[in-house]
């Protein structure tokens, strides 16, 4: 079943014309078939290696989601067995430089030699066949760029280097990949939920009776529009894969419906709305009024074809579930923004020197007075024999700097918002937010904000500088209901951590009025409540964390018992000004 | 594979008028491109390059330096005997400066193999060397760490790179274009830098369905047939290639009257844009701008079409304030112009 469908996605793509006749079972799958379902999730999966072995460049690579383990590997010795004997096949190590990532110097050989010894680079070696990237998720942004450019142009340091580049992500929770170079590949694949029992499934073969698509581009950028998927290579890439699918034939509606579940439905940032079934049309009841989000539906619907019905709803089908609350929670942009920082702070190429260390002059600044101490002592010996240069340096003298850089402060915002912090206190805590963000603006510094009402926490704005977003995230911030305090300190420790795993400084500051009220389980009862916020305060001060408590409660101090047992500061601001209270935040800290 | 043609590229009017102006003038100190992804940013960079004619550059010079005026500071080129030296065609260069640049990569720095090897001090040429005479794109410049991106601002204004370290002491030309590019949703550029860039263009995703299907037919038609495509596409291409030629030679020759000084001055005041940079870039973008459309002088029309890009990123700004500077430039247009 497999080879059968490997055989039929070998058919030859229109530009190669010297391929044989190909095979008229073409494996596009089903858009009847799976949806969401794990052998579903597979057999595209499958479908998506296959293509990729068919054209390693050409559809960039694929995001795999997935904890490493059997299902995974099953997955990559599926797409090396469909490739043709011989392509190359390279794993990129996590800290790689650029001297073994584009080619240069091999310093090693260099000094042994005397001369210089260049060699090709890991993307130069994998022209034409496939380089993965295990851990993506903390792929340096420097790495990434560089992959990203390689995309681009197809050469390494004007080497060729075409390749597909797989993206291992074993994040967590919110970790993802880089987007920038996510959204140069063409699949993204979650076999999170795949069990090594569903992957027997083989994609299923087209339908024979597919009709051909009168403007199949269009098709495809119509439905990214309805998924909300806003960067154009989407559809392009999506084009590319239905192109492929059929081969020298027209692009029917299985190709689309394929290329869209491959490419477009794992980027959608939106679920299209349903369609009214068109039979019911003539006295269909007047539509239900739009919501929101079906905007651009509802505004063409002479536009929205049956076929895209159609293929909208096998594409619907496979949305993986939980995509969407991800993307709410601005997870893919959160991770980005902090790999960007980890990756500084891991190589801290700037600040003040230190002191000196062995090491590669090429990922540091050569500290040449050190190396040539560390030379030094060994000239009379090294000298000797042939050897006729004055100084002999070997590879264990090299010594960079070690520099220290400024950490960066990301303060975690945890906001009380139910309804016994009255509602001026959120305008309140929102200004005091502002301002420090401003401030953190100039200062380079980020802001965080973790919002608990009603019955859990939520995080409105990841960590960030970017104003556009934590203008978007406060304007929106609701208020009312129940303190459930435990969740929301659970989850500010939560976001602190994450934080200081990244290597930046997280500080918290928990405004609230201490009147704990719905537990962790989301049940009502001061006892409990009160118990579990202290509990979880407690927690926090295990971790070590830095924090300050502003107590906005009207009458007494409610917050003072959670702020001793976290060990924070402790202010009571009964009657604080925006401009006050972010002062005393700045005193503080 | 040819690059995709510059023509061919949809929409995106404001990048693209940017990046012409700045191959016409490349003095006017950058381009700056914020906004989504795959709104074919670097494409648009690449194919700018390609369009460009061939350059004569003497050979083996690491600066491209032009056979007619190697600039004065090149160490290469001064060390040559003669009046008239070897050249070559080259193509103009666009060179990629990738996030985690060592300041080393960047700027150059001692050569390692010369000096482990031979013990000569020899000094290795940088990133800002290969770029010299063609293009720097930045991808993410918001994301760079700020030293690097003052140290290009500060090469790209004044286009010569000074390099004292590891016990090196030379000057050597670095004219280029620098673009950067990025995406304001992961983090912004400090308000001293996005000052120093000239212009500043904000692209987004086209959102009509009709561009979205003319981008993609365009690049599908693109990936069937590359050489076809850019054959059928050659004669826009050499008409863009001609105007830019064109307006590089009558750049020197035009002349601002003071009436279009005085309405940028007025411009400038009315938006309360800091110190003077403001003003002399407007001038400067809209004098190429005038040339590149084969005009006389600078007319407020010019005036008009350019200050958007070239002051919306200058504007003094409370940073959560709601409208949009590209909306208070607009205001103000239509204050001054009225």
């Amino acid at each position: 079943m497999q080879k059968r469908a490997a055989a039929s996605l070998k058919a030859a793509p229109p530009s190669d014309a010297g391929f044989p006749s190909p095979d008229p079972l073409r494996g596009a799958p089903s858009p009847t078939e799976g949806g969401g379902s794990a052998p579903g999730v597979w057999t595209d999966a499958h479908c998506a290696a296959l293509l990729l072995a068919a054209d390693p460049a050409a559809f960039g690579g694929a995001v795999v989601r997935a904890p490493p383990g059997p299902v995974r590997e099953r997955w990559l010795e599926t797409l090396r067995a469909a490739l043709p004997p011989g392509t190359p096949w390279r794993r990129l190590p996590p800290a790689i430089g650029d001297d073994s990532l584009l080619g240069g110097l091999d310093l090693a050989a260099t000094l042994a030699a005397g001369r210089a010894i260049t060699r090709a680079g890991l993307l130069a070696q994998a022209d034409g066949g496939i380089v993965v990237v295990p851990m993506a998720e903390r792929l340096p942004p420097g790495t990434a760029s560089r992959l990203a450019a390689a995309l681009d142009t197809g050469t390494a340091s004007d080497r060729p280097a075409r390749f597909g580049l797989i993206l291992l992500d074993e994040g967590e929770a919110d970790e993802t990949v880089a987007e920038a170079l996510a959204d140069r590949l063409a699949f993204r694949i979650d076999l999170g939920g795949v069990g090594i029992g569903d992957c027997d499934a083989a994609p299923a073969d087209a339908e024979p009776d597919a009709a051909a698509e009168p403007d199949p581009l269009g098709t495809l950028c119509r439905l990214a529009e309805a998924l909300g998927v806003d960067s154009l290579r989407g559809p392009i890439l999506a084009a590319r894969v239905a192109r492929w699918l059929a081969a020298d034939r027209p692009v029917g509606t299985a190709e689309i419906t394929a290329a869209a579940r491959l490419v477009l439905a794992p980027r959608a940032t939106r679920l299209p709305t349903p369609e009214e079934p068109r039979t019911e049309e003539a006295e269909a009841p007047p539509p239900p009024p739009a919501e929101d989000r079906d905007a651009p539906d509802a505004a063409e619907p002479a536009e929205a074809e049956p076929a895209d019905a159609c293929v909208l709803e096998a594409v619907r089908a496979a949305i993986p579930a939980g995509l969407l609350d991800q993307l709410m929670a601005g997870g893919a942009r959160l991770s980005a923004a902090k790999a960007g920082r980890a990756g500084q702070f891991a190589a801290a190429r700037t600040g003040r020197p230190i002191g000196s260390r062995r090491g590669d002059p090429r990922r540091g600044r050569l500290d040449l007075l050190a190396t040539l101490r560390a030379a030094a002592p060994w000239q009379a010996l090294r000298r000797g024999g042939e050897e006729t240069r004055r100084l002999v340096v070997r590879r264990d003298d090299l010594r960079i700097r070690i520099l220290r850089q400024r950490t960066e402060t990301t303060t975690v915002f945890c906001v009380d918002a139910s309804g016994s912090a009255a509602l001026e206190r959120l305008a309140e805590a929102k200004g005091a937010v502002e301002l420090l963000l401003a401030e953190a603006y100039v200062r380079r510094d980020r802001v965080a904000l973790v919002a608990f009402r009603g019955t859990g926490a939520e995080l409105v704005l990841p960590p960030t500088r970017s104003l556009t977003r934590a203008k978007r995230g406060l304007s929106g911030l609701p208020g009312g209901g129940g303190t459930p305090l435990a969740a929301g300190i659970d989850a500010a420790l939560g976001v602190a951590l994450g934080v200081r795993r990244t290597g930046s400084r997280p500080v918290i500051v928990l405004l609230t009025d201490g009147r704990a009220n719905v537990a962790r389980s989301g049940e009502g009862g001061r006892a409990r409540a009160g118990a579990e916020a202290l509990q979880a305060a407690r927690a926090l001060r295990a971790a070590g964390l830095p924090a300050l408590v502003i107590d906005t409660g009207a009458r007494g101090e409610g917050a003072r018992a959670v702020a001793e047992a976290m060990a924070a500061r402790y202010l009571i601001l009964p009657r604080a000004d925006a401009g006050r209270l972010s002062a005393a935040v700045r005193a503080a800290l | 594979m040819p690059t995709f043609p510059f023509s061919a590229i949809v929409a995106q009017d404001e990048m693209r008028q940017a990046l012409l102006i700045a191959a016409v003038d490349p003095a006017v100190g950058g381009v700056l491109v914020f906004g989504d992804r795959g709104t074919g940013k670097s494409t648009a960079i690449r194919a700018l390059a390609a369009l460009l004619p061939p350059m004569r550059a003497v050979v083996g010079c690491p600066y491209n330096c032009d056979p007619d005026s190697p600039a004065e500071s090149c160490p290469h080129c001064a060390s040559l005997p003669g009046a008239r030296k070897k050249s070559e065609k080259k193509p103009v260069p666009v060179v990629d400066l990738p996030l985690g640049a060592t300041e080393d990569r960047v700027v150059g720095t001692l050569d390692l193999e010369r000096a482990l090897g031979a013990g000569v001090k020899a000094f290795e040429p940088g990133l800002l060397a290969r770029a010299n005479r063609g293009f720097l794109y930045i991808d993410e410049v918001n994301l760079l760490e700020d030293h690097l991106v003052d140290l290009l601002l500060d090469v790209a204004a004044s286009g010569v790179n000074t390099v004292e370290r590891e016990g090196l002491s030379l000057r050597h030309p670095a004219r280029f274009v620098l673009v950067g590019s990025g995406n304001p949703e992961e983090g912004e550029l400090r308000p001293q830098l996005l000052d120093r860039f000239g212009l500043a263009c904000e692209v987004a995703t086209p959102k009509d369905i009709a561009t979205r299907i003319a981008v993609v037919r365009a690049r599908d038609a693109y990936e069937r047939d590359p050489e076809g495509f850019c054959a059928a596409r050659s004669g826009d291409e050499r008409k863009i290639q001609k105007q830019i030629l064109l307006a590089r030679e009558r750049l020197p020759s035009l002349s601002v009257p003071d009436a279009a000084l005085e309405r940028a001055a007025r411009l400038c005041l009315a938006l309360g844009t800091d110190g003077l940079r403001g003003e002399l870039t407007l001038m400067r973008t809209a004098r190429a701008l005038a040339a590149l459309d084969g005009a006389e002088t600078v007319t407020d029309d010019h005036l008009r079409r350019i200050a958007p890009a070239a002051l919306r990123h200058r504007l003094r700004r409370n940073p959560l304030e709601e409208s949009g500077s590209t909306a208070r430039v607009e205001r103000a247009l239509a204050e001054v112009f009225a």
